[in-house]
C-alpha cells in the first residue's frame, strides 16, 4: 500500500473545521505545540513503513514549490 | 567511605640508562582500556609495556553503568566476579517528567545467564582490580606509572618518546596502542582529524555519599521540579555513593557551576535533603567523534582515544571493553607473526560499533537537550504524550543503554536457527549441568554442537552439548541440532543445522584471515 493522496475524506470541510476548531483560542506557540502531539499521535497510527517516508517527503516538497 | 586513592609506585624503566630492545607491543594508557587490552594479550602469551602518565586510578567514579558484555569480557580478564561481588547489580531504570513516570524498563527479563544485565561500579574499581590482575601477570604486562608519551615516530614500527620524573627515553615498538583516552596525545601527533558533533551542552557530574533509601534502580528526570527546565539522573553505586548527573545548559560557567556554593543547593534539591557528603564534582560537555580509521601501520586506536560518545547509554566504557575485545586475540596472533592483514577486521568491525554507539548517543543528545524550534517542540510533545498514550513512551530517549552490537559478517548462516545467534552476534549464554555456556567458548575458535557430534576439524576445540531449553530456544529455534563456529572473542563466525568439516575448515580460515 502507498500512501493515499486521492481525496480520502467523507466530509473535507467538516474535518478541516474541526481541525481548526481545535486549535481555537490558542496562541501561535500553543497552537505549534499542539499540531507536534497531533502529528505524533498520526504517525503512530501511520506506522513508519514506506508510508510514512512518502508522507515526509511530500509535506517537505509542498513548500517548495 | 571515601575511595582510598592509593599511588601506585613509579620505578625508573631500564630505558633510561641503556637502550631496551624493540619491544612487540606497547600500551599507552592505563585507563580501563589499556589495562584490559595488556591482560588480553597477556593471556595469550604476548608481552607489553604500559605507559601511563599518572600513578593513580580514574579519579571520580567517571564509567560506573558496565553491561552484561562488559562482564563477560572482564569475567575472561579475570576480574568479572570482583566486578559483580562490588557492584550495585539494577534492573529496573525509571524516567520521570515533571511528577510523573512516563517510562519505567525492566533489562534481561531472560533468566539463564552468568552476568546480570547491568552492574553500578565506579571507574576507580574496575581500574583497581584490572591493575591488580597486571600486576599477577607480570613480566608479561611491564607497567610504567609516570610515564609520559611525549612524541611518536612512525615508519615500518613505532618509536616514542617516554618522559618520566628522572628524564627522557625512547622506546622502540612493533605495535603501539593508543588507550590514552579522549584526549590521546598521540592522535594529535600523528595529525589525525576527529570527526563528529560537539553538542551545546554541560552536565555536572557529582558523586555524593548519603545512606539515602534510594532503590538501586536508575531514575531519570525531564525537567524536574527540582531542577526547572533541565534534566537530571541520579545512580547508585557501591560503599553508599550516588551519582548525579545535572543538565547545565550551554550558557553556564562550568569554573562557577563546579564550585561546592554552586554545586551543593542543586543537590539539596534533588535528593530532598541536606544529609550527604559531596565526594566528586566535574563539569562534562558532550562529544560525538570518531576517528575515521583506528589502525595507521604499526599505530592503533582503542577506546577513547578513537571514539568519544555522550554519557548517557554508558557506551564509552562498554564500548571500549568491545573495541578490546575485537582487538586482543588478533593483535596476539599479529605480534606471534601471523599477517597484520588481520587487524583490518578489527578496524572495519569497531568503526562499525562505533557508528552504532555514536548514532544512538547523537539521538539521545538530541532528545535531552533539543535545538530551538522543532526539535525543542517534538520533545515536549513525546514528553506531554507519554504520561497519556503508551505509544509515546518509546520515543521518550533517555539514554538507550549499551548491547553490544550485531557485526555485518558474511559467514555460512542457516535462516532456520533464532536470529539473536546469528553470525555477527555474542554467542548467547546459557545454563549449563556444570556452570555456563559462556566459560567455555572464547579464548580460542571453538566449534560448539548442539544435539549431535561436531565435525572434526585439525586444531579446533569442540563442544558437543545436549539439547537443553535454553539452548533450543537460543541456538535452535525450530531445528533438532546445529553447529555453531565461535571466535576467541565469543563472536559467532559461522552456523549450520548440519556442516562439514570442509565448510567449518574454510570458515575457520576465514576468520584468520580476517574476513
Ligand atoms: C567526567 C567524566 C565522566 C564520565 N562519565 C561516564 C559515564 O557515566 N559512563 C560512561 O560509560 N563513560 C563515562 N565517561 C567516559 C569514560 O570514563 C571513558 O569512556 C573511559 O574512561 C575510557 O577509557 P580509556 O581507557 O579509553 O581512557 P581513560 O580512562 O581516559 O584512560 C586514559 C589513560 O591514559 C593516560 N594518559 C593520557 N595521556 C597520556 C600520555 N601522553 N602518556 C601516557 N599516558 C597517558 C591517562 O592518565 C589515563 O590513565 C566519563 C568521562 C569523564 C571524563
Amino acid at each position: 500500500m502507498s500512501l493515499i493522496t486521492t481525496p480520502n475524506l467523507r466530509d473535507p470541510d467538516a474535518a478541516y473545521a474541526a481541525l481548526l476548531a481545535t486549535h481555537k483560542g490558542l496562541s501561535e506557540a500553543e497552537a505549534h505545540a499542539l499540531n507536534a502531539r497531533l502529528v505524533l499521535i498520526l504517525m503512530n497510527h501511520l506506522g513508519d513503513g514506506p508510508e510514512f517516508a512518502e508522507a515526509l517527503k511530500l509535506a517537505r516538497e509542498a513548500a517548495a514549490a | 567511605m571515601p575511595y582510598d586513592y592509593r599511588p601506585f609506585p613509579y620505578v625508573a624503566p631500564p630505558g633510561l640508562t641503556a637502550p631496551e630492545p624493540r619491544h612487540k607491543v606497547v600500551i599507552v594508557g592505563a585507563g580501563p582500556i589499556g589495562l584490559a587490552l595488556a591482560i588480553d594479550l597477556a593471556q595469550y602469551g604476548v608481552a607489553s609495556v604500559v605507559l601511563d602518565d599518572n600513578n593513580v586510578v580514574s579519579v571520580g567514579s567517571r564509567a560506573i553503568c558496565w553491561s552484561k558484555r562488559s562482564l563477560e569480557i572482564l569475567d575472561r580478564l579475570g576480574v568479572g566476579q570482583r566486578c559483580v561481588e562490588k557492584g550495585v547489580i539494577w534492573k529496573v531504570g525509571r524516567t520521570l517528567h515533571r511528577e510523573d513516570e512516563v517510562w519505567t524498563f525492566d533489562l534481561q527479563p531472560d533468566p539463564g545467564h552468568k552476568m546480570p544485565a547491568f552492574v553500578n561500579l565506579q571507574q576507580y574499581y574496575v581500574e583497581e582490580y584490572l591493575v591488580a590482575r597486571a600486576l599477577e601477570l607480570s613480566p608479561l604486562i611491564d607497567l610504567r606509572w609516570k610515564n609520559k608519551v611525549m612524541a611518536v615516530e612512525v615508519g615500518g614500527h613505532a618509536a616514542l618518546t617516554v618522559e618520566t620524573p628522572d628524564g627522557t627515553y625512547r622506546l622502540e615498538a612493533e605495535h603501539v596502542v593508543a588507550c590514552e583516552g579522549a584526549r590521546s596525545a598521540v592522535r594529535g601527533m600523528l595529525g589525525l582529524d576527529f570527526d563528529g558533533e560537539l553538542f551545546e551542552e554541560r552536565f555536572l557530574i557529582a558523586d555524593i555519599e548519603m545512606t539515602g533509601d534510594f532503590p538501586s534502580e536508575r531514575r531519570f528526570w525531564f525537567e524536574p521540579p527540582f531542577h526547572a527546565g533541565q534534566s537530571a539522573l541520579l545512580h547508585k553505586q557501591p560503599d553508599n555513593i550516588y551519582r548525579i548527573d545535572l543538565q547545565l545548559g550551554w550558557d553556564a560557567d562550568p569554573e562557577t557551576e563546579k564550585t561546592p556554593e554552586r554545586v551543593i543547593p542543586r543537590i539539596e534539591k534533588a535528593v530532598g535533603h541536606k544529609d550527604f557528603r559531596l565526594d566528586w564534582v566535574s563539569v562534562y560537555t558532550f562529544q560525538c567523534r570518531r576517528l575515521a580509521k583506528f589502525v595507521h601501520g604499526p599505530v592503533m586506536f582503542c577506546g577513547d582515544s578513537a571514539h568519544v560518545v555522550s554519557p548517557f547509554g554508558a557506551r564509552g566504557g562498554n564500548g571500549g571493553l568491545q573495541d578490546v575485545d575485537a582487538l586482543g586475540w588478533r593483535l596476539a596472533v599479529v605480534a606471534k607473526g601471523a599477517d597484520a592483514g588481520i587487524l583490518q577486521a578489527y578496524d572495519r568491525e569497531r568503526q562499525h560499533g562505533a557508528d552504532e554507539n555514536l548514532l544512538n548517543s547523537s539521538r539521545t543528545t538530541r532528545f535531552m537537550s533539543p535545538a530551538p524550534g522543532a526539535e525543542r517542540l517534538f520533545r515536549d510533545a513525546v514528553l506531554a504524550l507519554a504520561g497519556k498514550a503508551a505509544f509515546a513512551r518509546p520515543l521518550v530517549n533517555s539514554g538507550r543503554l549499551s548491547r553490544p552490537c550485531v557485526y555485518p559478517l558474511a559467514g555460512p548462516d542457516d535462516p532456520a536457527l533464532p536470529v539473536g545467534a546469528r553470525p555477527g552476534a555474542v554467542a548467547p549464554d546459557a545454563p549449563l549441568d556444570n556452570g555456563w555456556l559462556i566459560d567455555r567458548l572464547g579464548r580460542e575458535v571453538v566449534v560448539l554442537a548442539i544435539g549431535q557430534l561436531a565435525p572434526k576439524v585439525a586444531g579446533v576445540k569442540t563442544v558437543d552439548l545436549p539439547v537443553t531449553p535454553e539452548l533450543q530456544a537460543r541456538y535452535l529455534g525450530g531445528a533438532a541440532q546445529a553447529v555453531y563456529l565461535i571466535r576467541p572473542d565469543q563472536i559467532v563466525a559461522a552456523r549450520w543445522v548440519t556442516a562439514s568439516p570442509g565448510a567449518v575448515n574454510k570458515a575457520a580460515d576465514d576468520i584468520w584471515r580476517g574476513a
